[in-house]
C-alpha cells in the first residue's frame, strides 16, 4: 500500500475513507515521498557491479532460502549462499547488527528499524534490473522500505493476517472481526491471538472502524490515549482467548486439536492444517499484514554477491518459487502469467489484487513521529507497545 | 613450589570456567541492566540509570508475573516431592530388583528424549481432543486444557529425574535395621517416614528442589506451548531480549534474587552441609 506516504491532502482523504472502513488508495502517494522525513545515517550508495566474491550470507524466513533455487543462483554466479533460518522480526535485526550477514528478508516492522540504526544500505535499483514493471503497485515504495526517497529494499511478497475460523463450529462466515473481540463472543474461550507487540495493530483496526471517536487513522500511528484504548480492547480479548501463537507450529495445532476454532492466521497455516473445515475470511474491518523486502547490510562484505541475489530472486520464475515455498502472494506480477498452476497460486493469494490490498495494514514499524501525518502529538514508539502488550497478560 | 603449580595447573580450567564464562557473563548481564536503549533503533547504549529498575515497579505486569512464577516454581517442587518419597521407598525398600530396574529406566528414560518434543508431546496430550480429554471423558472430567495448570504439570514431568534420583539414592542408603528397629518399637508405616525416613533424606530433597525450583523459574517454553495466555518471568524477558536487553537484564534479577533466597533458607537450616 502506498497509502503509508501521506501527503497532506491525502491525510484528509484518508480520515474520511477510513471511517467507513477503507484505506487510502495506491495512487494519492505519488506524488508524494517526502512527507516523513526521518533522520537516517547516510550510508554511501553501491555505485556498479564488480567481480563477484565467494560466498553470501543471508538472514532469511524460513522457505526464502533453498537449494532448489540458490543452487542454480551458486553454479551461475559462484557465490556459495549461506542461509541462516530467523524466527522473529527482532531476531532478524539484531542478526543484522551483529554485521555478519549480506542480506536480510526484513519485513515492514524490522525495516524501519534497520533504516535508522544505520543498519541496512540505501540501494541501487538500476543494479537490479528484474526490480521493474511488474512489480505490484502495492509493494512499490512503502514506507517500510523507502525513506527519504531513497529505496532500501527489493520487494519478495506479502500476505493479511486473516481470519481463520471452523466451519464445523462456526457455521456462519463471520464478516467482521467482532467474534474475535468482543466479550459476547459466540466463541469466547476458543479465540486464538497472535503473540507479539505489533498484534496491538490489530486491536487498532478493530477500533479505527468502531471507535471512530478515537481518531485511529493509521493503526501503527497511535497517540498514548489510542494505546490504551488498544489495551483494553486486548485485554478485553485476554479473557477470552484459548491462547496466542507465535509459532505456527503451534497454531495449527491449537486448531486442529480443537482447543482454538477461530482467530488470527495465515493464509498458508490455514493450507498446512490440510482441513476443509478451516476457512478464512477478510473482514470488513481490513486487517493487518506483512509485506517482506531484501535489504541490503551497510557492511556487506558481498554487495555484489547480495545485488545479484537480489535480481536473481526478482525474476518471476524465482519470486514465484519462493512466493509458492513460504505461501504467500509474490511481489513480480509477471509470475502469474507464466502457467496456471502460478495463476492459480496468484487468484488464492489475491497476489494482483489490489482491491484487497487496500484494506491491509502492513506491518510498520511505530515511531514516535505519527506516520500518519499528525505533528501536533506524539505517537507511541514501539518500546513502549513492547511494555503495554506485557500488561495484557498481565 | 612445585606443589602449588600442580595446584594451578588443576584448577586452571575449573577456574577460568567459573570466573572466565559464568561469574564474567553474569556480571556483564547485571552490567547492562543500567544501560539504555534508543527508543527507535532498540540499540543499546552504555551509561547509568536505574530507570530499568523504576519500569519493574511502575508497570504492574513485571510483579504480577513475577509473583505468578514463583507460584509455579514452588507447586512444580512441591509435586515433585510428592511424587519422588512414595516412589523411593517402593522402589529401594519394597521392589523387586527386576522392577527396581525397570522403574529406574523408566523415570531417567525421558531425560534422553530433546526438552522441545516433550513439551509438544504435553501439547499433543492436552489439546481438546488430545490423550487427556479423550482418556478421562468416560469419568466426565474435561483436562485443564492450555493453562497455568497444565503448565505446573508439564514442568513436573520435565523436571521430576532430578528430584526422584537423588531421592530414591538416599533411601537406598538407609540402613535396612533402621526400619526393622522402629516396627519392633511399634511405629506404623506412616511413622516410620515422618520421623526416620524424612529427616534422613532431607538434603537429598533439597537438593533435588534446588534444581526444580531454579529450572522452573528460569522456563518460558513450556508457558508459550502448553500455558495458553499464561506469562511467566522468561517469557517476558524473551519478549525484551532483541528489543530493549537493559530491561530484560534488569528483571533477570529477580530469578537470580529468589533463587538466593531459597539458597539462603535453605542454608539455615543446615541441608547445605551434608549434601
Amino acid at each position: 500500500m502506498k497509502s503509508r506516504f501521506f501527503t497532506g491532502a491525502a491525510v484528509v482523504a484518508v480520515a474520511a475513507l477510513a471511517l467507513t472502513g477503507c484505506t487510502a488508495s495506491a495512487d494519492e502517494s505519488d506524488s508524494g515521498g517526502g512527507a516523513l522525513k526521518i533522520d537516517v545515517p547516510d550510508l554511501p550508495m553501491h555505485e556498479k557491479m564488480g567481480d563477484f566474491e565467494d560466498s553470501l550470507d543471508i538472514v532469511a524466513w524460513s522457505g526464502f532460502v533453498e537449494p532448489a533455487w540458490s543452487d542454480d543462483f551458486t553454479a551461475e554466479t559462484g557465490c556459495t549462499v549461506n542461509r541462516r533460518v530467523a524466527g522473529t522480526s527482532d531476531e532478524m535485526v539484531q542478526l543484522m547488527r551483529t554485521g555478519d550477514y549480506d542480506l536480510v528478508s526484513a519485513s515492514g516492522d524490522a525495516s524501519l528499524r534497520l533504516i535508522a540504526g544505520g543498519d541496512v544500505a540505501p540501494l541501487n535499483l538500476d543494479l537490479v534490473p528484474n526490480f521493474g514493471d511488474d512489480i505490484v503497485e502495492g509493494m512499490k515504495g512503502q514506507i517500510y522500505d523507502t525513506i527519504n526517497g531513497k529505496s532500501y529494499g527489493v520487494p519478495i511478497g506479502r500476505g493479511a493476517n486473516i481470519l481463520q475460523y471452523n466451519s464445523e463450529v462456526v457455521t456462519e462466515e463471520p464478516t467482521s472481526w467482532s467474534v474475535a473481540w468482543e466479550s459476547d463472543s459466540p466463541y469466547a474461550g476458543q479465540i486464538i491471538g497472535y503473540d507479539a507487540p505489533i498484534y496491538i495493530a490489530d486491536a487498532a483496526v478493530y477500533l479505527m472502524a468502531h471507535e471512530p471517536d478515537l481518531g485511529i487513522k493509521n493503526p501503527y500511528a497511535l497517540d498514548k490515549e489510542q494505546l490504551a484504548a488498544a489495551i483494553d480492547l486486548l485485554k478485553q480479548q485476554n479473557k477470552i482467548v484459548s491462547e496466542y501463537w507465535a509459532d505456527p507450529a503451534a497454531q495449527i495445532t491449537s486448531f486442529v486439536g480443537g482447543n482454538s476454532v477461530i482467530g488470527t492466521s495465515w493464509e498458508v497455516l490455514r493450507k498446512l492444517s490440510e482441513d476443509e473445515k478451516f476457512k478464512s475470511v477478510l473482514p470488513e474491518e481490513g486487517s493487518t499484514g506483512w509485506s517482506d523486502a531484501w535489504m541490503l547490510s551497510g557492511e556487506s562484505d558481498s554487495p555484489n554477491c547480495a545485488y545479484a541475489w537480489m535480481d536473481y530472486t526478482s525474476a518471476p520464475e524465482v519470486n514465484g518459487q519462493i512466493a509458492m515455498g513460504f505461501g504467500m502472494a509474490p511481489a513480480n506480477a509477471a509470475f502469474c502469467d507464466l502457467n496456471d498452476e502460478a495463476k492459480a497460486h496468484c487468484d488464492y493469494f489475491n497476489a494482483t489484487d489490489e482491491e484487497y490490498f487496500k484494506k491491509v495494514w502492513f506491518w510498520t514499524t511505530p515511531i514516535e513521529q505519527c506516520i500518519d501525518g499528525r505533528t501536533d502529538v506524539q505517537c507511541t514508539n514501539f518500546q513502549e507497545w513492547t511494555d503495554a502488550w506485557l500488561t495484557v497478560k498481565g | 613450589m612445585k606443589r602449588r603449580a600442580h595446584l594451578a595447573g588443576l584448577l586452571a580450567l575449573p577456574m577460568f570456567w567459573l570466573i572466565g564464562i559464568y561469574i564474567f557473563s553474569l556480571v556483564m548481564l547485571l552490567v547492562t541492566a543500567f544501560w539504555t536503549t534508543d527508543p527507535f533503533t532498540s540499540k543499546v547504549k552504555p551509561g547509568f540509570t536505574l530507570r530499568n529498575f523504576e519500569q519493574l515497579v511502575a508497570n504492574p505486569a513485571y510483579l504480577s508475573t513475577a509473583v505468578r512464577t514463583l507460584v509455579i516454581a514452588l507447586a512444580v517442587t512441591v509435586l515433585c516431592m510428592l511424587i519422588s518419597v512414595p516412589l523411593g521407598i517402593f522402589m529401594a525398600k519394597i521392589a523387586k530388583p527386576w522392577l527396581r530396574a525397570l522403574l529406574a529406566v523408566a523415570i531417567t528414560l525421558p531425560l534422553w528424549a530433546g526438552y522441545l518434543v516433550k513439551i509438544l508431546a504435553m501439547r499433543v496430550t492436552f489439546t481438546d481432543a488430545g490423550f487427556f480429554n479423550w482418556a478421562l471423558a468416560p469419568f466426565g472430567i474435561t483436562g485443564p486444557s492450555f493453562s497455568i495448570t497444565t503448565v505446573v504439570l508439564t514442568l513436573t514431568y520435565l523436571w521430576l529425574p532430578y528430584m526422584a534420583v537423588p531421592v530414591y539414592t538416599a533411601i537406598r542408603q538407609l540402613p535396612a535395621n533402621l526400619f526393622d528397629a522402629s516396627a519392633d518399637l511399634g511405629a506404623g508405616a506412616w511413622r516410620t517416614i515422618r520421623t526416620i525416613v524424612l529427616p534422613l533424606i532431607k538434603p537429598a530433597i533439597i537438593a533435588g528442589s534446588i534444581f526444580t525450583f531454579s529450572l522452573s523459574l528460569g522456563d518460558y517454553i513450556a508457558a508459550k506451548f502448553v500455558g495458553g495466555s499464561t506469562q511467566m518471568i522468561g517469557s517476558i524477558i524473551a519478549s525484551n531480549i532483541n528489543l530493549n536487553p537493559p530491561i530484560a537484564a534488569a528483571f533477570a534479577v529477580v530469578p537470580i534474587a529468589f533463587v538466593v533466597i531459597y539458597l539462603l533458607s535453605v542454608q539455615r537450616t543446615g541441608a547445605l552441609e551434608r549434601m
